[in-house]
């Protein structure tokens, strides 16, 4: 390959600092996760801090009936680590599966909302809250508290697959049908839970309101072990997308002449993306704004290459959450917020500030 | 709709596809990169059809340039040439693809923007990117020239005329390293210029093919595009080259609603 040799100059340098600014990011941000984390478990309405963590530690390897050491095991390894570990999957899940969304819609303002997933797993749980005491009786006493999560689960999961079977046609996925019949389903989801809480009493009602305004409260490392197939399947299978998130950018004809095999790639996204979602919100309720303002930021600061935005995604996720989750417990302390009211707090005046900053420039292709 | 095509590219060989709207050029061109797939017929690379490519080998032996080219995200302009590497199992060292992918950039006279946002270029300077991109894509691919060929639609409508030259300058240094360039375009006298065999596309059906010579005719052309053409060749190299006269609408509608459409 006879290529002249000649040294880049500064205007083309600029691409390969955005680069090396990229992989900065992802080295600060978990630096900035870790720190988070540990904030997240040594803070707390209890007051133990992680001076208290070493008695934690020999409570848990030595089995010392202590009543200090006991006190301080629970609290920090029975319910705040794993309630850390639980936010930050919950972020990194939300806010990869927003950046994925966005590249598949190739619109920045795309939220895996639009594939149905959320409106899908708020009716399977409202479903669950409502019908609990009567039709779904045997089934939610079976399952116990795990009745809650899987509903909500499959009632996302389920969606988005009905939403699939309703937009491809001869073995390929039309996006804007995709998008339209998530919408129409979203509002059918919306309409069906609206009839369900209205035939709810008080207190089931306020059960299905608080569920749909997020906390993680009820973490416990058996949901921790529940979810963690979910992370592993998209720590997998996402960087495997990326290529063909990149390609998909470009547009769908694009993409193929590139190489990327579009229509198994569209499934393996919308696939993902329901996955991941589901479990997140099966275990935190419905939290927005990670999806849509996370990925935004991650491309403002170093570019819209999915090598970076994905991890990317994932660290500054995680870390919204979790720090939103400290604030959850702290502000109103004994009592918690709801964290997705924290998320929209946060989120949407800096979403309106994006949306502002960048005026017209937000016009999909 | 395109009917009864024959047609052969050749490594090092520079063609040009010309005819009214509607005439089925981008039709053909996207038979030919393996997007549509023909009803009756075969499109073959060697002896083999293009539907037993996979996507990505088909990737490394052939690169499109399409005629518009959407994107809505602020990728530098050399992140998008660098986006020709997008091809699963391209790996080329992080340095050289840069290397690669600004030398492309420089060709066409866009050495300047590489570090500009996408989003703030023109139409033309966007085009050339894409041409970039493909560029760089086939000399990443790590396939040799000439078992390549360069699939462009419409490479130069939205440049001025020094802009055109320079890109079907960049066209002939590909045909010359061994590709095979088959360009659809709507510059008739550029085409002459350039291709090394034109082919005239009408209703679907190839009406002439030849070098330009043979191809700028007044009768033929006339019949085709449906106005009275003037043809003549340049004093220096006796290149053809044509001028339209002043011509009747009606007959250039008529044009579009001959020869029905039967590859269906």
């Amino acid at each position: 390959m006879a290529i002249e040799s000649l040294s880049l100059p500064h205007a083309a340098s600029a691409s390969s600092d955005r680069h090396a600014l990229g992989w900065r990011l992802l080295i600060a941000g978990g630096l900035v996760l870790v720190i988070a984390a540990l904030v997240s478990v040594s803070v707390g309405p209890t007051g133990l801090t992680l001076s208290d963590l070493p008695r934690a530690l020999f409570a848990a390897y030595s089995g010392s009936g202590a009543p200090a050491d006991v006190h301080a095991r629970l609290v920090l390894l029975e319910v705040r680590l794993p309630r850390t570990i639980l936010a930050a999957f919950v972020g990194a899940s939300l806010a990869v599966a927003g950046a994925m969304m966005q590249g598949l819609f190739r619109n920045p303002l795309a939220d895996p909302g639009l594939i149905g997933v959320s409106s899908g797993a708020a009716l399977a749980a409202v479903a669950t809250i409502a019908l609990g005491s009567s039709f779904a009786g045997p089934w939610v006493r079976a399952l116990g508290i795990w009745a809650l999560p899987a509903a909500a689960f499959f009632g996302g999961f389920v969606t988005t697959m009905v939403l699939m079977l309703i937009a491809r046609r001869h073995g390929t996925t039309a996006i804007a049908t995709l998008l339209l019949a998530g919408i129409a389903l979203g509002a059918i989801a919306g309409a069906l839970t609206g009839l369900l809480a209205y035939v709810t009493d008080d207190r089931e009602l306020r059960d299905l309101t608080l569920w749909s305004m997020g906390s993680l409260a009820g973490a416990s490392w058996q949901k921790v072990l529940a979810i963690t197939p979910f992370a592993l399947v998209l720590l997998l299978m996402t960087p495997r997308l990326i290529r063909a998130l990149n390609g998909l950018l470009l547009g769908e004809a694009e993409a193929f002449y590139l190489g990327i095999e579009v229509e198994s790639a569209k499934l393996r996204i919308v696939t993902l993306t329901a996955a991941a979602v589901g479990a997140a919100v099966a275990v935190a309720g419905t939290i927005g704004f990670v999806g849509i303002v996370v990925p935004h930021l991650v491309r403002l600061i170093a570019g819209p290459d999915h090598r970076i935005v994905l991890p990317a995604s994932a660290l500054l996720g995680a870390i919204l959450v979790v720090v939103a989750d400290v604030a959850a417990r702290m502000i109103v302390a004994p009592a918690e917020l709801p964290i997705g009211i924290i998320m929209a707090v946060i989120g949407a005046p800096v979403f309106l500030h994006l949306v502002i900053r960048r005026g017209g420039a937000l016009s999909a292709p | 709709m395109v009917d009864g095509i024959d047609l052969d590219l050749v490594p090092g060989q520079f063609i040009a596809v010309v005819g009214p709207n509607g005439a089925g050029k981008s039709t053909l061109l996207r038979l030919l990169t393996g997007e549509l797939k023909p009803t009756s017929g075969q499109v073959l690379i060697g002896n083999r059809e293009l539907s037993s490519f996979s996507a990505d080998q088909l990737a490394r032996r052939r690169a499109v340039l399409a005629q518009h080219t959407a994107l809505a995200f602020p990728f530098t302009a050399l992140e998008v040439v660098l986006l020709g590497m997008t091809v699963p199992g391209l790996q080329a060292e992080v340095g050289n693809a840069r290397q690669v992918a600004f030398t492309m950039l420089e060709r066409l006279g866009l050495e300047q923007l590489a570090g500009q946002s996408y989003t703030t270029l023109s139409g033309g300077e966007r085009q050339r990117v894409h041409m970039a991109r493909a560029l760089c894509q086939l000399e990443c691919s790590g396939t040799p020239p000439d078992e390549t060929i360069l699939l462009v639609d419409e490479p130069t409508s939205s440049l001025d005329i020094g802009h055109q030259l320079i890109v079907l300058d960049e066209l002939v240094r590909q045909k010359r390293r061994g590709r095979s360039v088959f360009a659809v375009l709507h510059d008739l006298n550029l085409a002459a210029a350039y291709a090394d065999e034109m082919v005239l596309l009408a209703g679907g059906k190839i009406v002439a093919a030849g070098p330009p010579s043979e191809v700028i005719q007044d009768e033929r052309l006339s019949l085709a595009f449906g106005c009275q053409v003037c043809t003549n060749r340049l004093p220096a190299g006796g290149i053809p080259f044509l001028l339209p006269q002043a011509c009747a609408a009606a007959e250039v509608c008529a044009v579009a609603r001959k020869s029905p459409a039967t590859y269906s």
